[in-house]
């Protein structure tokens, strides 16, 4: 193991090493733990210019009350929620088919295919931007949900089958020939040989996915303008603006619109992790 | 394999086919939905923006074609000179994150109590919105109630106006996307660590070799693959930069902190008017800048591939 494990150091050393810990997770997490402050300090600290004493009451449930009944957020968090979930479905599996196709079989082009999808998935979102938005007025999705799902389910099949494919090639291929040696047909083989095993790959892009897509900003302002179909990401700057100089209100708003994705990560942290390492670090 | 799919296909004297040829026809059948959703959002686009590059459009009316017209312009406008340079600042800066988040890896690499909890508390900023980050770190950065200057000022300096100064403001972004992007190299080194193989840091151990000399020739070499990801996604999100520019200073002060991304958008689609060509020829400099990488990151993809085969 490299460092040195600390408990083959001497006793000063891991005195030292335990204390620095937490010292260097509050600065590491500094600006965050100050917006949590914030979010439930009184409106007349602000004025008062207390910003950064003892609060003078503690408005926790005022202030995210507030969020959840005198705003927008509520419809822009359900927005959010409609979006990602159909993402997520729709692009894993389109992935696992894919996946499927360039992991198993031989064929000319195959490479190709794979490469095209791996660069589509690294150009910049400018590129796509003009034609993509004008596809989606033309199809009379503007501003619609169903329009931002149509386009990440596209853009994150090449996300996902990058991630599929190498998690296909990895899996023993005796399985396979063992089942076409039984007479079994390949869409069954997909169904009831590889499927089952792609388990962990599935759960660790649906977790990776609902971050990426819940966390989108450009798209959301793209191709959505209102309350009625922008995602929190896009709302939370009208929430901004509703409130503007409130940062009681403005802190106790952004914390909203993150504890989703926080949430999943910390339910399924093991999953989360191994899809960011693309399955390519063990 | 398909030998034994040949000769099973031949005991079944009349089949139809499509069973003859499924060895063909499964792998299209299964890649047609992905590819065909691929093919119109992504890879159409691209080559849509291209030709749209060439025109004088505004989104709505008659598009007139002007040839290279917009690629002049782009020669001699100021706003696109400042944009690629704060392009280059991003690309240079941002790398940062792979030592800082090999730093980080290292320290916690370790195994007391809670350091599970401290490895995810670390990483935690990553999985935050990049339009949270944004906005934690304009508040953090506000001149009278922003921590930061709270800090400064106790320690007696004067306090700083980060994102209000047109000299510091870039600046002041790139650090908050280092944040969480420090995170993500974190973790990829942390999952590296893990695999490091402890005989050979015993065998270098023997040797003598310690500290830096020890990380250098024997823990790095092994940590190549994830330094690999690591740089893919560094420069990816280093060009990629739009949330964060939007969110905290929407390229103010005076344009000092616009990137090619965010001017993009500017001109195609916001109150600075839908130019709809212009912004197109932006995007495609940006998009040859990126596959500059891409061609990288294939090639050493491909390489790999090829090993893989031997």
């Amino acid at each position: 193991m490299f460092p040195t494990p600390i408990e083959k150091r001497s006793r000063t050393a891991q005195i030292t090493y335990q204390s620095l810990l937490p010292i260097a997770l509050i600065m590491w997490l500094l600006p965050l733990i100050a917006v949590m402050v914030f979010s439930i300090r009184p409106f007349a600290d602000f004025t008062n210019g207390n910003y950064w004493g003892v609060p003078s009451s503690f408005e926790l449930f005022t202030n995210y009350g507030r969020v959840f009944f005198e705003s927008d957020m509520p419809r822009y968090l359900l927005n959010s929620v409609l979006i990602t979930v159909p993402t997520v479905v729709g692009a894993v599996a389109l992935s696992c088919m894919t996946g499927f196709a360039l992991g198993i079989y031989r064929f000319r082009g195959n490479l190709l295919i794979f490469f095209m999808f791996i660069a589509g998935n690294f150009v910049p979102f400018q590129i796509l931007m003009v034609p993509v938005r004008d596809l989606t007025v033309n199809m009379g999705l503007y501003d619609t949900k169903a329009g931002l799902v149509l386009f990440h389910i596209a853009f994150q099949t090449g996300f996902c089958t990058l991630f599929m494919r190498n998690f296909i090639r990895a899996l023993p291929y005796e399985l396979i020939e063992a089942a076409r040696v039984e007479g079994v047909a390949e869409w069954r083989i997909f169904w009831f040989v590889v499927l089952p095993l792609m388990r962990p790959a599935i759960a660790a892009l649906s977790v990776l996915i609902f971050t990426f897509i819940w966390n989108d900003y450009f798209w959301a302002i793209v191709l959505t303008q209102g309350p009625d179909a922008q995602p929190v990401t896009a709302g939370i700057t009208s929430f901004n603006s509703q409130f503007v100089a409130q940062y009681h209100l403005m802190s106790a708003g952004s914390i909203v619109a993150a504890i989703p994705p926080v949430m999943i990560f910390f339910l399924m942290q093991r999953h989360f992790i191994a899809g960011l390492t693309l399955g390519a670090v063990k | 394999m398909s030998t034994t799919a040949d000769a099973i296909s031949q005991m079944r004297a009349e089949q139809s086919w499509m069973q003859r040829n499924k060895m063909i026809v499964t792998p299209l059948l299964f890649l047609l939905p992905g590819v065909l959703f691929f093919a119109v959002y992504v890879v159409i686009p691209i080559f849509q923006s291209f030709q749209i590059s060439l025109y004088r459009w505004d989104g709505l009316g008659e598009a007139t074609y002007i040839g290279l017209g917009n690629y002049q312009e782009l020669l001699t406008d100021r706003n696109f000179e400042i944009s690629l340079w704060n392009n280059v600042k991003w690309l240079v800066l941002y790398l940062l994150a792979i030592p800082a988040g090999l730093f980080i890896a290292l320290f916690l690499n370790q195994t007391v109590v809670g350091i599970r909890l401290y490895k995810s508390l670390f990483f935690f900023p990553f999985v935050l919105s990049q339009v949270v980050v944004g906005l934690v770190f304009s508040w953090f950065y506000l001149p009278r109630e922003g921590l930061l200057n709270n800090i400064i000022t106790a320690f007696g300096f004067e306090s700083v106006n980060i994102l209000g100064d047109p000299t510091l403001a870039t600046y002041g972004i790139i650090a908050a996307g280092l944040w969480p992007q420090t995170a993500y190299c974190m973790i990829l080194y942390l999952t590296g660590l893990n695999a490091v193989d402890p005989e050979q840091v015993e065998a270098g151990r023997l040797d003598g070799a310690k500290g830096w000399k020890m990380l250098w020739y024997v823990i790095l070499p092994q940590l190549k693959p994830a330094t690999f990801i690591a740089f893919v996604v560094t420069i990816i999100g280093a060009l990629r930069s739009f949330d964060l520019i939007s969110i905290m200073t929407n390229g103010g002060p005076f344009g000092s902190t616009r990137v090619l991304s965010f001017y993009m958008f500017e001109r195609a689609l916001s109150e600075f008017g839908f130019r709809m060509g212009y912004g197109s020829a932006i995007a495609v400099v940006l998009f040859f800048i990126m596959l500059f990488f891409i061609a990288y990151f294939l090639y050493s993809m491909w390489r790999d591939e090829q090993e893989a085969r031997r």
